[in-house]
């Protein structure tokens, strides 16, 4: 049993990533990455909400009406949404103000859902939360990997501390001010599916058109 | 006048919902392989979206804002903390009237929408566009504009990504980069060129 809870863990970071794999919750995802500070936050949102709402929806499932399932995880999610939104403005206010509408979006993000929706309706309590857990880790892992490209080669900070001195405070580094503009986050992911697809062979999509070759002509 | 034209069009090409904000992404990217297919989701989230924001906006401002309920003699309470829920849920209610509506009175346009008409509650540009509404404190009027022009907007970037999509799958693509990569690449360039208009004044 408790391989297959690890398997639940440790599956979404990698092998069945939400984002990379799924194309699941990267509405919220992208804007939130050129700092590291504000990526970090909306990666503890994402798995706190995506864990407890698996908890819930799962303890709850066998009384949810099948007809009025989405509303009823709508608002288990909303409400959790809401209770995170409050802690952060409570504790991390500069931070809840980057964030601005992105952490009540985390209501429509679909890993959220998707998990509630495909998991935590059939699966019993514990495994569900890990399931959630594992699947917001996945979502962190992405998250925090763009957010370190961005931050570090577009201000040269990480977490705000100066790794590479920029050019403005008298240092040698040339910021790349593209990584902060929102395109550079789509080309960093799209990079990154390429080097996991490239390591996974796997996850390789088929080609709708074969290209013909000269041997085969 | 003047100031909701230039906020139509910074919400439809400067602060387009889709390629600077990345709302909406789960459908930008699977449902944009056919240009028909996105030109009909497109139009139901402009349809839904010029619906809920102003609709969001009565809900706000008569029932949550801070000093809201004083025509029901409240006036002390500030009901603001419940905003989220109530968007979802009026968007969720609208969705399903729009539905029924359609349905019953214009059966080839449900027959058309249909499938993506549920999909739309969980789209993040519909929420998206109510919360920049109420971070922003727009009034109804341009709550109404920006609406409209925001699902536009959206609506503009699908279809376009769909007619980028439908020549794509032609091409000679790395097996790795092939399907999910290559889209996010174009969408990057893509909205490269929609930062061209950040430089428009109206």
């Amino acid at each position: 049993m408790s391989q297959t809870r690890k398997q639940l863990l440790v599956d979404p970071l990698i092998d069945n990533n939400p984002i990379t794999l799924q194309v699941l919750g990267i509405c919220s995802a992208l804007a939130v990455t050129s700092s590291l500070n504000v990526a970090f936050v909306m990666s503890l949102a994402v798995i706190a909400v995506c864990g407890f709402s698996s908890l819930f929806i799962s303890f709850l499932r066998h009384y949810i009406p099948n007809s009025i399932r989405i509303i009823v995880q709508m608002v288990i999610i909303a409400s959790l949404v809401i209770l995170v939104d409050q802690i952060i403005k409570a504790y991390a206010y500069e931070i809840s103000k980057t964030l601005s509408v992105f952490v009540g979006l985390i209501i429509t993000n679909c890993i959220v859902m998707g998990r509630a929706e495909a998991f935590a309706m059939k699966n019993r309590p514990f495994e569900s939360f890990v399931d959630g857990v594992g699947n917001g880790l996945g979502y962190s892992l992405l998250l925090m990997s763009v957010g370190v490209i961005r931050e570090l080669f577009g201000s040269g900070t990480l977490f705000g501390i100066t790794i590479f001195d920029s050019v403005n405070n008298g240092g040698w580094y040339v910021p790349n001010g593209l990584l902060l503009l929102p395109p550079s986050a789509f080309f960093i992911i799209g990079f990154i599916i390429w080097g996991v697809r490239t390591w996974k062979k796997s996850q390789v999509e088929a080609r709708e058109y074969k290209i013909q070759t000269l041997e085969e002509h | 006048m003047e100031s909701l034209i230039s906020l139509a069009v910074k919400a439809i090409f400067v602060e387009n919902l889709a390629l600077s904000f990345f709302l909406g992404m789960c459908t930008f990217i699977a449902v944009s392989k056919k240009i028909s297919t996105a030109i009909g989701l497109g139009i139901s989230v402009m349809i839904v979206q010029s619906i809920t924001v102003p609709a969001n906006n009565i809900i706000l401002s008569y029932l949550l804002k801070p000093g809201a309920l004083a025509w029901a003699g409240f006036p002390d309470i500030d009901l603001t903390f419940l905003g989220l829920i109530s968007y979802i849920g009026v968007i969720a209610a609208l969705v399903q009237i729009l539905e029924m509506i359609l349905d019953k009175y214009f059966p080839p346009l449900y027959n058309a929408l249909g499938i993506f008409l549920p999909l739309i509650t969980v789209n993040c540009a519909i929420l998206g566009g109510s919360l920049f509404m109420v971070e922003r404190d727009y009034n109804f009027s341009e709550a109404t504009t920006y609406g409209i022009a925001s699902g536009f907007g959206w609506a503009l970037a699908i279809a376009t990504m769909a007619g980028v999509r439908e020549k794509l799958k032609y091409s000679d693509i790395p097996d790795g980069l092939q399907g999910l990569g290559i889209t996010f690449i174009t969408a990057g360039l893509m909205a490269m060129a929609f930062m061209c208009f950040s430089g428009v004044k109206l």
